[in-house]
């Protein structure tokens, strides 16, 4: 019973989904109308789940003193900080997104700019990968640089012009309107495809990984 | 005691301390973002389609614009998504914004915020931001039959049917345009599903990274046009008549491809002579 009425559930649900999707007529178009709008609640919920399975893990690491227990504690800081700084803006301006609420203070000079200086480290790290291991040790590997090195040509633009029609054709016609577009399509059908097929596993029972 | 081995000229540039690779790359970039350099960006042919999809919209016609990115794309996409709002407000395009990555939607409301007080628009006569619902393809595929089941109210909890720009907005149908900002695969699910199934209008703004994925859209006319990265960026500013970061950024991002590229045919030729030096002295040997 346990993976049994489980299982009906995602039949009965996904063959429902699937038949709306072509018959977009009362019932369907409404009860499908429905169910979308219960998804959009259940997810809400995971992400209260998310919260509170963060809260545990980092308040145990805190509480016993495992390594690393000070960015444990760092978080949690910051995160109580975030809810009550959200909810005095609610309370006080109507919305936490209030251009002078509290909230958003702590998320323009403090949220913004550390989530933008992690990512700006990628940058130095690829200057570093560029010098020490792109290497040409293959054909295949000569042909991956020699574009990447076209590319970035392309997307230069000194004094406010490109530095050659020939190159402007070969980054933007040879190479992303034919090369990578062919491959990328090729990507995305068969990345469809191996959804279409994982999807009617689920909803046949045949892939039960989620249940586990 | 024997000698310790001198190093080549190419085997000390091989192992050549990564710090000083990162301090040249910081002084390429800082150097030119501090001077104020102007100057036009021609347009490629996905910029000027992407713009033109903007200008074709008439006075009070429905423009949305969907924040899909957060801070660390921001550099790439604020001033794509500046321009889009100073295009839309010139033309008195009534604009309504949302977004489906939760800690990126602040940015897009103190960009329409800041762009609506430089034109004189009045939230919800001209502008609405809807905020923030989880699950965005349910919420992509219910916004096609009815908003208003998903986005009852806005981000202030004020019903969408008191709101001038919002009172008659049902579905994809009462929406001319939707522009979205893209960092990720929110993309794909836009055109699967508010395209593909509703045959909404759209077109993208999105990393250079992501560029990439939304071209074949482009080739198959399901997009209007595309704005990749801080080229892009600069080309709409152009487009627009405005001179923001993206054109300014311009002379740092020259410099930067310049460097990697310096940097990759040093390297290969490093370990090219490096491998000949090391094969030549097994030879010896």
């Amino acid at each position: 019973m346990k993976r049994t009425v489980p299982l009906i559930i995602t039949f009965v649900t996904a063959f429902f989904l699937v038949v709306s999707f072509f018959i977009p007529h009362e019932p369907f178009g409404a009860l499908e109308q429905r169910m979308l709008v219960w998804f959009a609640i259940v997810s809400g919920f995971t992400m209260l789940l998310g919260v509170d399975s963060l809260i545990r893990a980092h308040t145990r690491q805190f509480l016993r003193f495992k390594p690393g227990w000070t960015q444990s504690l760092a978080l949690i800081i910051g995160l109580i900080v975030t809810v009550v700084l959200g909810v005095v803006g609610r309370v006080k301006f109507g919305s936490p997104f209030h251009l002078q609420s509290p909230f958003m203070f702590v998320y323009t000079y403090a949220i913004v700019p550390l989530q933008a200086t992690m990512f700006a480290l990628l940058a130095f790290f690829i200057a570093s990968a560029s010098y020490r291991a792109f290497r040409t040790r293959n054909w295949v590997a000569t042909v991956l640089l020699v574009s990447a090195v076209i590319v970035m040509l392309w997307r230069i633009v000194p004094s406010g012009h490109s530095i050659s029609p020939f190159l402007d054709w070969l980054g933007e016609d040879a190479i992303m309107n034919t090369f990578q577009m062919a491959a990328k399509r090729g990507i995305q059908i068969g990345a469809a495809l191996g959804a279409v097929s994982m999807s009617l596993r689920i909803m046949l029972g045949i892939e039960r990984s989620y249940l586990s | 005691m024997a000698e310790p081995t001198r190093k080549s000229f190419w085997e000390a540039m091989n192992t050549i301390d990564r710090r000083i690779i990162f301090l040249i790359l910081f002084i390429v970039v800082t150097i030119p973002m501090l001077l104020t350099i102007g100057g036009e960006i021609p347009p490629t042919p996905p910029v000027q389609q992407a713009y033109d999809a903007v200008e074709a919209l008439e006075p009070g016609d429905i423009l949305m614009v969907s924040i899909d990115f957060d801070a660390t794309s921001a550099p790439e996409l604020m001033p794509m998504l500046k321009s889009v709002l100073r295009q839309a407000f010139r033309k008195d395009v009534k604009v309504i914004m949302l977004g489906h990555i939760a800690i990126g939607l602040p940015l897009g409301h103190m960009a329409l915020e800041q762009i609506a007080q430089e034109f004189g628009k009045e939230y919800g006569k001209d502008y609405v931001d809807l905020g923030y619902r989880p699950g965005y393809i349910a919420v992509m595929i219910a916004m096609g039959r009815e908003i208003g089941d998903i986005f009852a109210t806005d981000y202030r909890g004020t019903s969408i049917r008191e709101l001038e720009v919002t009172k008659n907005v049902h579905s994809y149908k009462d929406i001319k345009l939707l522009f979205g900002f893209e960092h990720g695969g929110v993309l794909d699910y836009w055109v699967r599903y508010a395209q593909a199934r509703f045959g909404q209008k759209m077109t993208f703004g999105t990393t250079a990274v992501m560029a990439p994925d939304a071209y074949p859209y482009l080739q198959s006319a399901q997009i209007e046009g595309l704005v990749g990265g801080l080229k892009g960026a600069a080309e709409y500013e152009t487009l627009v008549g405005t001179t923001g970061l993206g054109t300014r950024g311009m002379p740092a991002q020259l410099w930067a491809h310049v460097l990697v590229i310096g940097f990759i045919v040093v390297g290969n030729l490093g370990y090219f002579f490096t491998r000949r030096q090391r094969s030549r002295q097994g030879g010896d040997a």
